[in-house]
């Protein structure tokens, strides 16, 4: 797991950290899962991403508050607890949203409890830092991990039904890429999209440098 | 040589303390969502259910709950009694069929779904999938495909001369090699989940079709 050290940064850097410099799929590659397993539509992306964000906003805000009365010994008992509380509680608020949505998005509603960003958030940063901080990084992190489950989903969507949010985009010509659906899709598709910013981010720098050098 | 020495271990009351805490929190979280929820939950679900039964029963204007005691008499469920299939009635207050629900295991997980079925004509009058994990774009077909959804309102399920049990099980066979009534086209890429359908639809039948048509009686005698 490639946490990363929180250093000493303003409100705004917390918030803005985990949508793009370290973003939690993009650039930690953790939380593959549920990115790769729900990520077959741009409606489900978007749901997942959002009860994700949901539940590690108030799991690091709860585990934040709650640092100074947890033992070290028993602490990570106590995170899973607190994430599986938040978990249960979106649950039930997406059932109450739709039957509909809980059943494209199955089994992945419960596994967000194992979702190793939110472990990862609560460790490295919820239970080192204060409540408002603690709730900026998650908020950041979870519309990160939302932004990326979106470009995701939004290619898959787009090939795999021609569609955009269930909105026909090509036309009754457009031929499917089935497989764009299946898991083998979002592993295509996740690649497509590391191998895409590993190119952009290797030309900046090397731009950075070149701007240095000179 | 670092002067910071190694912290001081927790007593085991401070851990139990604290566990305990965090879980009282965490229980009173969770009652407070479920009880906000919960009337959200429950109506959400008896739509669905309503609007299934409506679908697999085309022409019933009113549903009637029913049961099966242990003995296999069919009559109407008390208030607030769980239903064990549900009778529709038209404009009339004639049988149009009866809403049964089912589910047994697809390709991924268990599929849960509701059929209507005319014990006076032998048919099946209608299907919805109410559940399913198939797979996306390829076995959750049997939710969206029209066609395959539409070719379950006719569909035969003939009994024996004695009426003691079903002739022929539901079949889902290739598409195009449709013989007979019983048979239903299977969805290319779905095989296994069209397969699965009939499976459950047999299954189900096989239980029902024969109580229903030994006590055809008693739904009529039902209605007002």
């Amino acid at each position: 797991m490639s946490a990363t050290v929180p250093g000493p940064g303003s409100p705004a850097d917390d918030l803005l950290r985990g949508l793009w410099r370290e973003n939690p799929v993009f650039v930690q590659v953790l939380g593959m899962c549920p990115t790769l397993a729900v990520s077959n539509s741009a409606l489900n992306a978007l749901t997942m991403g959002l009860a994700t964000a949901f539940v590690l906003c108030l799991s690091s805000l709860l585990i934040s508050l709650l640092r100074h009365v947890v033992p070290r010994e028993v602490r990570i008992a106590s995170f899973i607890l607190v994430i599986a509380t938040f978990v249960t509680v979106v649950d039930y608020l997406i059932q109450a949203i739709s039957l509909a949505l809980h059943a494209a998005l199955g089994a992945f509603i419960s596994l967000i409890v194992v979702n190793c960003i939110i472990l990862g958030r609560a460790e490295a940063f919820a239970a080192r830092n204060g409540p408002l901080r603690s709730f900026l990084d998650g908020l950041g992190m979870g519309l990160g991990f939302t932004l990326a489950l979106l470009c995701l989903g939004g290619v898959r969507e787009l090939l795999g039904s021609g569609s955009l949010f269930g909105i026909g985009v090509f036309g009754s010509q457009f031929e499917p890429w089935t497989v764009m659906l299946l898991p083998s899709g979002g592993f295509f598709t996740l690649g497509a999209w590391l191998l895409a910013i590993a190119w952009w981010r290797r030309r900046r720098e090397a731009g950075a440098r070149v701007q240095e050098a000179n | 040589m670092s002067n910071r020495s190694a912290p001081a271990p927790t007593s085991v009351a401070a851990m139990y303390r604290a566990l305990v805490g965090i879980g009282s929190i965490c229980a009173l979280l969770i009652v407070t969502a479920y009880l906000l929820t919960a009337p959200a939950i429950a109506r959400n679900r008896a739509e669905l259910l309503q609007q299934a039964i409506f679908a697999v029963l085309p022409g019933a204007e009113t549903v009637r709950p029913m049961r099966r005691d242990a003995g296999g008499t069919i009559g109407p469920a008390a208030p607030g009694e769980e239903a064990a299939f549900h009778l529709g009635l038209d404009a009339g207050n004639r049988v149009v069929g009866v809403a049964i629900e089912a589910s047994g295991m697809g390709y991924q997980d268990l599929i849960g779904l509701i059929y209507g079925y005319s014990p006076a004509r032998g048919q099946l009058t209608g299907m919805r999938v109410l559940a399913s994990r198939e797979t996306p774009g390829l076995g959750d077909k049997i939710i969206t495909d029209p066609v395959f959804v539409g070719s379950f309102a006719g569909l035969a399920v003939p009994l024996s001369q004695d009426g003691a049990r079903v002739a022929h099980a539901v079949e889902a066979v290739p598409a195009g090699k449709r013989s007979q009534p019983w048979q239903f086209d299977a969805i290319t890429g779905a095989t296994i989940s069209s397969r699965a359908v009939a499976g459950i639809i047999t299954a189900s039948t096989a239980q029902w079709a024969p109580l229903l048509h030994a006590q055809a009686g008693r739904l009529e005698g039902d209605t007002p």
